[in-house]
């Protein structure tokens, strides 16, 4: 079986080398290729560094420490939409493709039934991750082959953090248009995987969030029922803080997931997991979720003490659990590409975005959410903090050997 | 002669574009390009002020002492721009009510005092007025392409006669947001510097 595709993808080979009639595809080709197979070509020269861990391991690693969020984004966004219907008192999904389909699987619209939340999530879940898998690939592949080089495993990763991110009931061309940009503007242009500086998921969920607001922020498109709107513990913080908080949901729930809110983003818990899973295999930094934490936990207590009333009043437990606070810290903040790359700069760097998040999300009133803009702020930021340490390393050393 | 007067008039539109390759009056380019109104008063303004300030300096071009060129230049293309404020104040108030104060920072604009400073001040009058032109046509280029992307992603339309009928009115379009702030003029220049260079490899930097 093996062997028999093996020979396939040879005698395939030649059309899509130089000269041949395909050679435009070779990425494509290529991506095939490699993803069943371990390249053939070996370092030809003595001294190399051997590490188990590639690109490619490291991509899969993300993916499966992002499982137990995308389980729990199914199961929240159906759970949602199923006290929303009950709440509207309506009987079945208004969207008629999701009620045929649950009616033919015998499944209904009981918020209590683990199978109904979680399949209704699903049909939520899984078109916005085909459209962005499909306008995200082509986009790549669009790339690779203009550009000459091979199709990245960079994009497996961006293309399952980036739904996560959106609300449930987003439309799907906006979807294919926010990772379209996300992909061209925030990596492509500046040479592919590895040489981007901003978050390519990041950079999508920010176009969506500026370029169509109506449909990614408020109050009425977290829960996936038309017309049925109810605000996010965020919303509800920034408009009535603590007691408007506190009357409509409880820690507990807001830490294990069961809020209103963009999809992978409700459940600390999941979050955590995952972080947990990406420290020990090593890839994610420990320094920068550390030091995230610690930062936004400082400047909220001093606002806390010497701030008004509202907001300024919530506590950072309270910010920990709400809104996309936990997922960033463990799997876009972390992002080695963009994140700060020498071992001091990443303390810096989480600060940084600690710090941020607690301005933009407490003091601009436009914004009650800042995790986003706060990483994408530091983002650009990483270059120059790795510069500032290496230089204060060279002069630390200067001074010491002379 | 006339080749002569055709490069100094052609040649700032693609090949030595002053947004575009030399990077100046960005601001503007940012600021006023939401609305075509605002591109075609913005441009036919600049056009104006840096053909008629790069005239005037050439003309005294040999009278300016060196220590205060610049001062006397400012002096010369803030003028220029009264004149055009008061004109549009006069027959065009609504355009000049949105623009504000982007009208007065025409004086700011790098691209006037560049060819003011860079050009006038060593060419004779003619062809210094022709390069002010030819400048001023090259900004233009630039912002016509920036307002018509702007205006027709972000709001559907351009003059404000509807060209993409928007679903707030029944129809099809939904206006992107992202084309009415500022930094979406970034990207578009961006992408137009790139396209520029794709055609015109020679303005490609070295890795340095």
């Amino acid at each position: 079986m093996i062997r028999k595709l093996r020979s396939i993808l040879d005698t395939l080979e030649p059309h899509f080398l130089k000269g041949g009639k395909l050679a435009k595809l070779f990425p494509l080709y290529e991506a095939a290729d490699t993803f069943l197979f371990t390249p053939s070509s070996v370092t030809q020269t003595t001294a190399h560094v051997r590490d188990a861990i590639d690109l490619k391991r490291m991509m899969f690693s993300v993916i499966i420490a992002l499982q137990p969020v995308i389980l729990m984004a199914q199961y929240n966004t159906g759970l949602q939409a199923n006290l929303g219907l009950q709440a509207m008192g309506m009987d079945a999904s208004p969207s008629q493709w999701r009620a045929l389909i649950l009616e033919f699987l015998g499944l209904g619209y009981n918020p209590h039934s683990l199978w109904d939340n979680f399949v209704h999530g699903m049909l939520y879940f899984v078109p916005i991750f085909l459209v962005t898998q499909l306008a995200g690939g082509i986009t790549e592949a669009l790339f690779a082959s203009f550009r000459k080089h091979e199709i990245n495993e960079g994009f497996l990763v961006t293309g399952m953090l980036y739904p996560l991110t959106l609300p449930p009931d987003i439309p799907l061309w906006q979807v294919a248009l926010g990772i379209i940009f996300g992909v061209a503007v925030g990596k492509e242009i500046f040479g592919g995987t590895g040489k981007n500086f901003l978050n390519p998921a990041l950079t999508g969920r920010a176009f969506l969030y500026f370029a169509y607001p109506a449909d990614s922020s408020g109050n009425s498109v977290w829960v996936a029922v038309d017309g049925y709107s109810k605000a996010t513990p965020l919303a509800d913080a920034a408009e009535g803080g603590m007691p408007m908080l506190t009357a409509n949901f409880d820690w507990w729930s807001s830490f294990l997931g069961f809020i209103p809110g963009s999809m992978g983003e409700t459940s600390a818990l999941g979050c955590l997991l995952g972080a947990s899973l990406l420290v020990v295999m090593g890839i994610a930094s420990l320094r920068i979720m550390v030091a995230m934490v610690l930062a936004s936990a400082t400047v909220i207590t001093l606002f806390n003490v010497f701030g008004s009333s509202g907001y300024f009043d919530v506590p950072f437990y309270w910010h920990f659990v709400m809104g996309g606070f936990a997922f960033a810290m463990a799997f876009m903040a972390t992002d080695p590409v963009s994140a700060a790359y020498t071992g001091t700069g990443k303390i810096y760097y989480g600060l940084l975005i600690g710090v941020m998040v607690a301005i933009v999300r407490v003091i601009n009133p436009a914004y009650p959410e800042g995790t986003m803009l706060a990483i994408l702020f530091a983002n650009s930021f990483a270059p120059l903090i790795d510069y500032f340490v290496i230089r204060s390393n060279i002069k630390r050393r200067l001074a010491r050997d002379g | 002669m006339i080749t002569k007067a055709k490069t100094l008039l052609f040649r700032p539109i693609i090949a030595n574009n002053p947004i575009a390759l030399q990077v100046l009056g960005i601001c503007s380019a940012l600021a006023v390009t939401t609305q075509m109104k605002q591109v075609m008063a913005m441009c036919i303004a600049v056009v104006f002020v840096c053909g008629v300030s790069s005239l005037a300096v050439s003309l005294i071009r040999k009278y300016i002492p060196g220590s205060i060129r610049i001062i006397v230049q400012m002096v010369i293309i803030a003028s220029a721009v009264i004149v055009v404020d008061q004109f549009l104040k006069a027959y065009a108030f609504e355009v000049s009510k949105t623009m504000s104060v982007f009208v007065g920072l025409i004086i700011t604009n790098c691209i006037v005092l560049g060819r003011a400073g860079g050009f006038a001040m060593e060419n004779p009058p003619l062809s210094s007025f022709i390069d002010g032109i030819g400048n001023g046509l090259g900004y233009s280029f630039v912002l016509i392409i920036v307002g018509v992307v702007r205006e027709l992603l972000g709001s559907g339309s351009l003059f404000g006669i509807e060209i993409l009928s928007k679903v707030s009115d029944g129809g099809w379009y939904t206006p992107n947001g992202l084309f009415l702030l500022a930094p979406s003029a970034f990207f578009i220049i961006g992408f137009i510097i790139c396209a520029i260079r794709l055609y015109d490899s020679a303005q490609i930097e070295e890795d340095n």
